[in-house]
C-alpha cells in the first residue's frame, strides 16, 4: 500500500489575518487532510479557516544564502522611509 | 571534503552560532541530520506510544468530567506525536519508515511508558510528574537550532501545562478524600518517582552524545541540569499536596540554594532501556496490532480517495 500524501496545513487564526504554516500531516486526498487538519492542528479553537496543500505542489526558492533570488533588494536601500531625511519641525512624517 | 563543503560546514557553523535557525532544506551535516531524525523519532514514538498507559483508564475513569479530560490528554499526545513525525520527515525520512522502526524496535521511545498503571491515581501522577518532567525538558526544545522541532515544541509546550494541572487536581481532589485514597496517591508517587527522574536520561558523565548536540543547539541543557531544575519545582508541590516523595536523601542545600537527592538506579534504567522494562513487550505489541488492524481503513481511505479522483 502507498503511503498517504503529504499535505501542508495553514490557518487563519482570526478574522482580519493571514492563513499561517502550522505544520504538515498526511492524508489519502483533500477532504480527508482538512478533516485531519481540523483535528490535529485546532483542538483549541486555533483556526477559523483552514488551507490544505499537496506538499509536492508547492513551489520553493533555495535557502541557500548565496542564493542571488534575493539580490536584488539588497541594495535598494532608497526603499526604505527611513533613508530619506527630514526636517524635526516638519509634522506627520 | 571538498572545499564547497568546507564552505558549506562553515555556513551551518555560522547559522547556529549565531542563535538562528537551521531549515530543512538547508545544507547541514550528516551526524547532524542523523542526530535530530533519532532524537525526534523518539520522542514521537514516545507521545505515541505514551498513550498507552493513561488511555488504559478511559473507560473506566470515575465520572464524565474525567473520563472527557482524559480523553483530550490522550488525543492531545497523539497530536504530539504527528506534530513531532511532520517535523522528522523534513529531514527526509518517512512516515512509513518511521513506524516501521517503532514496530520493529529500531527507534526507541522514552522508558516511563514500560511501567504499568495499575492505580487510577496514577492518571494524576502521570499528568504531575510525567508530564511535568517533559515539560522541563521540551521548554529549553522551544528554542533548539532545527526550525521544525522548535515549532512542534511550542506547540506541544502549549498544551502540556494542561496536562499537568490537569493530575496535579486530580491528585489534590483525592488527598481530600479518604485514608484509603490519600494512600492511593501515595503509592502511586512511590513508584513513578524514580521513574520520572530517569526521564532525564543517564547521568551527564554517562552520555557522551551531549557535548556534540549542545554544540549544535539541539540541547540547551545537560540530563543533570533539567534534572536538578525538575526536582527543585517539584519538592514544594508536593509538600502542598502532602505527599512524601521517596528519597530519604531529599533534602535542602542552602549553600547550594538547590535540593540534593540521590541517585536513580541506573541499573534498572538501562535494563528497561534494553527491553526489560515491566511492560516493554506489551506497548509494543499493542501498537503493532492497531497498526494492522488499521490498516484496512487506510487501504479504504486510499480506494475511495482514487474513487473521488475518477
Ligand atoms: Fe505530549
Ligand atoms: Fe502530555
Amino acid at each position: 500500500m502507498s503511503e498517504w500524501p503529504l499535505y501542508e496545513v495553514f490557518l487563519r487564526s482570526k478574522r482580519g489575518l493571514n492563513h499561517v504554516h502550522v505544520g504538515s500531516l498526511h492524508a489519502p486526498d483533500d477532504r480527508f487532510a482538512l478533516m485531519h487538519a481540523r483535528d490535529v492542528y485546532t483542538r483549541r479553537n486555533e483556526g477559523v479557516s483552514i488551507w490544505v496543500v499537496r506538499a509536492c505542489e508547492i513551489t520553493a526558492s533555495s535557502p541557500d544564502e548565496k542564493d542571488p533570488m534575493f539580490a536584488p533588494s539588497g541594495d535598494k536601500v532608497y526603499r526604505h522611509p527611513t533613508f530619506y531625511d527630514i526636517p524635526e519641525h516638519v509634522p506627520h512624517m | 571534503m571538498t572545499v564547497t563543503e568546507t564552505e558549506l560546514a562553515g555556513h551551518f557553523e555560522a547559522t547556529v552560532a549565531r542563535g538562528d535557525r537551521v531549515e530543512p532544506r538547508d545544507w547541514m551535516p550528516e551526524a547532524y541530520r542523523k542526530t535530530l531524525i533519532r532524537q525526534i523519532a523518539q520522542h514521537a514514538h514516545s507521545e505515541i506510544i505514551g498513550m498507552q498507559p493513561e488511555g488504559d483508564w478511559i473507560s473506566r475513569a470515575p465520572s464524565l468530567r474525567r473520563k472527557a479530560i482524559l480523553l483530550a490528554k490522550v488525543q492531545d499526545e497523539a497530536g504530539h506525536g504527528l506534530y513531532l513525525y511532520s517535523a522528522c520527515e523534513t529531514l527526509g525520512t518517512s512516515r512509513r519508515e518511521l513506524t516501521e522502526k517503532l514496530l520493529s524496535g529500531k527507534q526507541k521511545y522514552s522508558s516511563i511508558f514500560n511501567y504499568p498503571t495499575p492505580s487510577y491515581a496514577d492518571v494524576g501522577t502521570i499528568g504531575w510528574l510525567v508530564d511535568g518532567a517533559a515539560i522541563c525538558n521540551q521548554v529549553p526544545l522551544c528554542r533548539t537550532s532545527f526550525g521544525p522541532y522548535g515549532r512542534a515544541m511550542i506547540r506541544i509546550c502549549k498544551e502540556e501545562s494542561f496536562h499537568q494541572r490537569q493530575g496535579y487536581e486530580l491528585l489534590m481532589t483525592m488527598m481530600r478524600g479518604t485514608d484509603e485514597q490519600r494512600a492511593m496517591v501515595q503509592e502511586s508517587v512511590d513508584r513513578f518517582w524514580w521513574p520520572a527522574l530517569m526521564m532525564f536520561g543517564p547521568p551527564d558523565d554517562a552520555s557522551p552524545n551531549t557535548e556534540q548536540s549542545m554544540a549544535w543547539g539541539i540541547k540547551r541543557n545537560t540530563n543533570d541540569e533539567l534534572r536538578q531544575k525538575f526536582v527543585d519545582m517539584t519538592v514544594p508541590q508536593a509538600r502542598a499536596l502532602g505527599v512524601t516523595l521517596p528519597d530519604p536523601e531529599l533534602r535542602w542545600n542552602s549553600e547550594r540554594q538547590a535540593h540534593d537527592f540521590g541517585e536513580p538506579d541506573w541499573h534498572e534504567f538501562w535494563a528497561v532501556v534494553k527491553g526489560n522494562g515491566p511492560c516493554n513487550a506489551e506497548r509494543l505489541d499493542r501498537r503493532r496490532s492497531a497498526h494492522e488492524d488499521g490498516a484496512w481503513v487506510r487501504d479504504a481511505a486510499v480506494a475511495f480517495a482514487e474513487e473521488g479522483a475518477r
